[in-house]
C-alpha cells in the first residue's frame, strides 16, 4: 500500500522554472515570453502588491468592506491570468479579485464589491467572468459547466476557476473536476495552496501529500507548481489551456503559495496559528523579489520603473475609491428590479410600498 | 388533440422546446438512452442527439453547478433531479446560486434553468423519494415553483417554464404521472406562470390545492355537493409566486376557505395562503381558514402512507368544521 502511494506522489513533483535567487533552473520549460511580456508581468505583480497594501489600509479606515489579502500570491494569481485570453471565462473565489481586475473589471467596481454594492458585480459587457464566489467549491462545478458549454459552442476558450487548499476538501471540488473529466470540458482548475484555510493548516485537510494528485480521482491531468514562481505558473496554465482547447481534457493545477496577510480583514489574527519562522521562510520566497532579480539580471527592470508602477497604482486607487464614493446609494426598489426579468405580483406590491418610502 | 398521460405531456413539452430552441439542453441521471426512470425523456436523445439530451455522472450538486455553467454560456438547461428528496445534495446550486445569479450580478447574468423533478406519495416508494419539499423552494427569493395537476397544464406550464428567463423548479407528482389521460393539444401552447385556475365554481367554501391534492379536493367537493355544500376548487398550479388575486376574489365570494397540501403542516405553502387571506379578506371571513396537511413527522414508511397522507375524508371533515363554525 505504502509503495503505491509513493508511486502516485512521485508523479506530482513540484514544477519550477525560477528559483529563489531568480535563476532559471529549468531552461527547457522556459515559456516563450517577449521582453515586453516579462516587464508587463512584473508591472502587474508590483501593482497588485500595492493594491493589496492600499486595500488593507482602506479597510482599516473603514473605506472598504470585505477584503481577503493577496500579498504573496501574485505569481499564482497573475501568472495564471497572464496565460489567458479575453475570451476565457473566470470563476474566481473570494480572494481572486486581482484576476478580475486584470481581466477587465474596473478598479472602482472591485471596491464596490468589497463594500457590498450591486454595481460592483455588474461585469462590463465583454468581461467574461462572474463576481467572486463566497461558497467555497460552488465555482468548481460551475466552471465545469462553463467548460462543457464552451466545448459545445466550439469556442477556442477555457473556463478557469480558483479555490484554496481548504476548498479541495469540498464535495463540489470533486464533483466539479469529475464532471469536467467525464465531459472533457475546456476547463482549468487552480488550487492555490497557501497552506492555511483560516487557521487550519493544509495537513489537517487531507492525508494526501499533494493536492495535485486529487486529479487522479477524476482521471484528469494534475500538476503541482511553485506558486511563488510566476514563470512556472504561467507555463503550467498556458499548457493546460492549450490542452483543453485541443480537446485533451481539463487540468488541475496546484500552486504552492503563501498569504503574507491575514485570511480576511474581518478580525483574523494569523499570529494565533502561524509562527514567525514560517512567515520568514515564505517571505524569502517572495515572487516579486525573485522575478525582480531575474529581470534586473537581464537589464529589463530598474528601481525607477518600479517606482513609476507604484505611483501609478496609488493614483489609480485614489481615483477608484473616489469614483466608488460617488456611486449612488442602493435603493430597495433597485434590489427588487434585479430579482426577475418580470416582477411577480407580490413583489410588485412590495415595490409600490418601497417606492412610496423612497420618494418621501 | 391526443389522449395523453401527464408523463407523455411532459415529454411532449420537452420535445417541443428542444425543437423550438437549439439552446435547450436536457440532462440528468439516466435521462439519455434510458429515457428517464419514468420515461419522461423517452426517445428524446434519439431524436435530438447526445449533444442535446445526455446522461450525467451521479451527483446532484454537480448537475446543478453544470446547469449554471451552461446557462453562463447562453444555454437553456432543463436538468432533472431523479427524485426531489435528493434536492438536499444540490440546495446550494439551486437556492444559494442559480436563484441569486441575476441579483448578484446586478442583472448581467441570467439563469434560464428549469429543474424538473418527481415527488409525491401514494406509490410506496422507498425512503426520501416522495417527500414534499416545495416549501423549501418557495422560501427562496429568485425561484419560481410550478406543480401541475394534470396533463394539459403540465405541457403548457413546462413549455412556459423552459421559456422563462429565471430559474423554475418544476415538480411532477409521481402518482399523477399515469393515473389518467386527457385531451392535450399536439401543437405548442403555454400557460402563464403564477396563475391559478378555478377548477370548479362554488359558493359556500373555497378549497385551495395543488398537485395531487387538487384531485382530493375535487373528490371531496363531489361528496360535499351531495350534502348540499357548494365548494369552489382552486388549483394553484404555481406555488411560488402564488396567485393571491384569484384566491382572495374567491374567498370574498364564498367567505370560507380550507387550504390543502400533501406536505406536513409545518412545511408546504399553506401557511402563506392563510396569512395572505387574513391580510386581504379578514372582513369577509365567516370562519377561520383551516388547513388540511400531513402530520409533522418524517415522511411515512411506505406501508403507513394510507393512514398518513391527507385524503378526501380529511377535507370533508375540515370543511364541515368551517361550515359549522
Amino acid at each position: 500500500m505504502k509503495r503505491s502511494l509513493e508511486n502516485i506522489e512521485n508523479q506530482f513533483e513540484m514544477f519550477q522554472i525560477l528559483n529563489e535567487k531568480g535563476e532559471i533552473v529549468n531552461e527547457d520549460a522556459m515559456p516563450e515570453l517577449s521582453d515586453d511580456d516579462l516587464k508587463e508581468i512584473m508591472r502587474r505583480m508590483v501593482y497588485t502588491r500595492i493594491l493589496d497594501q492600499r486595500s488593507i489600509a482602506l479597510n482599516r479606515q473603514g473605506r472598504l468592506g470585505f477584503y481577503a489579502p493577496t500579498a504573496g500570491q501574485e505569481a499564482s494569481q497573475l501568472g495564471s491570468h497572464f496565460a489567458l485570453e479575453k475570451e476565457d471565462f473566470i470563476l474566481p473565489g473570494y480572494r481572486d479579485v486581482p484576476q478580475l481586475i486584470w481581466h477587465g473589471l474596473p478598479l472602482y467596481q472591485a471596491f464596490l464589491f468589497s463594500r457590498g454594492h450591486f454595481h460592483g458585480n455588474q461585469m462590463p459587457e465583454g468581461v467574461n467572468a462572474v463576481s467572486p464566489q463566497i461558497i467555497i467549491g460552488a465555482q468548481i462545478t460551475q466552471a465545469a459547466g462553463v467548460g462543457i458549454g464552451m466545448k459545445k459552442r466550439g469556442k477556442d476558450a477555457i473556463a478557469i476557476t480558483y479555490t484554496g487548499d481548504g476548498g479541495a476538501s469540498q464535495g463540489d471540488f470533486y464533483e466539479g473536476i469529475n464532471f469536467a473529466g467525464a465531459f472533457n470540458a475546456q476547463a482549468v482548475f487552480v488550487v492555490q495552496n497557501n497552506r492555511y484555510a483560516i487557521s487550519v493548516p493544509v495537513e489537517k485537510q487531507s492525508a494526501a501529500q499533494t493536492i495535485a494528485q486529487k486529479a487522479v480521482a477524476a482521471g484528469i491531468e494534475g500538476v503541482q507548481v511553485d506558486g511563488m514562481d510566476v514563470l512556472a505558473v504561467y507555463a503550467a496554465t498556458k499548457d493546460a489551456r492549450e490542452r483543453a482547447i485541443n480537446g485533451e481534457g481539463p487540468t488541475l493545477i496546484e500552486t504552492l503559495t503563501y498569504r503574507y496577510g491575514p485570511h480576511t480583514m474581518a478580525g483574523d489574527d494569523p499570529t494565533r496559528y502561524r509562527t514567525e519562522e514560517t512567515d520568514n521562510e515564505w517571505e524569502a520566497k517572495d515572487p516579486i523579489v525573485r522575478f525582480r532579480t531575474f529581470l534586473e539580471n537581464k537589464d529589463l527592470w530598474s528601481e525607477e520603473e518600479e517606482n513609476e508602477v507604484i505611483e501609478q497604482a496609488k493614483e489609480d486607487v485614489k481615483a477608484a475609491i473616489k469614483k466608488a464614493d460617488e456611486q449612488p446609494k442602493q435603493k430597495v426598489t433597485e434590489l427588487m428590479d434585479i430579482m426577475y426579468e418580470e416582477l411577480p405580483a407580490s413583489l410588485k406590491e412590495q415595490r409600490e410600498e418601497y417606492e412610496a418610502k423612497e420618494s418621501k | 388533440m391526443a389522449q395523453m398521460t401527464m408523463i407523455q405531456a411532459i415529454t411532449d413539452a420537452m420535445r417541443t422546446e428542444l425543437k423550438n430552441d437549439e439552446n435547450v439542453l436536457v440532462f440528468g441521471e439516466d435521462v439519455g438512452q434510458n429515457g428517464g426512470v419514468f420515461r419522461a425523456t423517452e426517445g428524446l436523445q434519439k431524436e435530438f442527439g447526445e449533444d442535446r439530451v445526455f446522461d450525467t455522472p451521479l451527483a446532484e450538486s454537480g448537475i446543478g453547478g453544470m446547469s449554471i455553467g451552461l446557462a453562463l454560456q447562453g444555454f437553456r438547461p432543463v436538468p432533472e433531479i431523479q427524485f426531489f428528496g435528493f434536492v438536499f445534495e444540490t440546495m446550494d446550486a439551486i437556492s444559494g446560486q442559480m436563484a441569486r445569479y441575476r441579483y448578484r450580478s446586478g442583472g448581467t447574468r441570467t439563469m434560464p434553468i428549469t429543474v424538473r423533478s418527481p415527488f409525491g406519495g401514494g406509490v410506496h416508494t422507498p425512503e426520501l423519494h416522495a417527500d414534499s419539499l416545495e416549501g423549501l423552494m418557495a422560501q427562496q427569493p429568485g425561484l419560481k415553483v410550478v406543480i401541475p395537476s394534470n396533463p394539459y397544464d403540465a405541457k403548457g406550464l413546462l413549455i412556459q417554464s423552459i421559456r422563462d428567463n429565471d430559474p423554475v423548479i418544476f415538480l411532477e407528482h409521481m402518482k399523477l404521472y399515469r393515473s389518467f389521460r386527457e385531451e392535450v393539444p399536439e401543437e405548442e401552447y403555454a400557460i402563464e406562470l403564477g396563475k391559478a385556475e378555478v377548477k370548479r365554481e362554488g359558493k359556500d367554501v373555497t378549497l385551495i390545492a395543488y398537485g395531487a391534492m387538487v384531485h382530493t379536493a375535487l373528490k371531496a367537493a363531489d361528496e360535499l355537493g351531495e350534502n348540499g355544500v357548494s365548494a369552489e376548487v382552486i388549483d394553484l398550479r404555481t406555488v411560488a409566486p402564488i396567485d393571491y388575486e384569484t384566491i382572495v376574489e374567491s374567498v370574498k365570494k364564498t367567505n370560507r376557505a380550507v387550504v390543502l397540501q400533501e406536505a406536513q403542516k409545518q412545511a408546504g405553502i399553506a401557511a402563506h395562503v392563510v396569512s395572505e387571506i387574513q391580510e386581504k379578506a379578514i372582513l369577509y371571513l365567516e370562519a377561520p381558514v383551516l388547513r388540511v396537511a400531513a402530520p409533522d413527522t418524517v415522511y411515512p414508511f411506505s406501508q403507513a402512507e394510507t393512514v398518513w397522507l391527507p385524503n378526501h375524508n380529511d377535507v370533508v371533515e375540515k370543511v364541515n368544521k368551517v361550515m359549522n363554525f
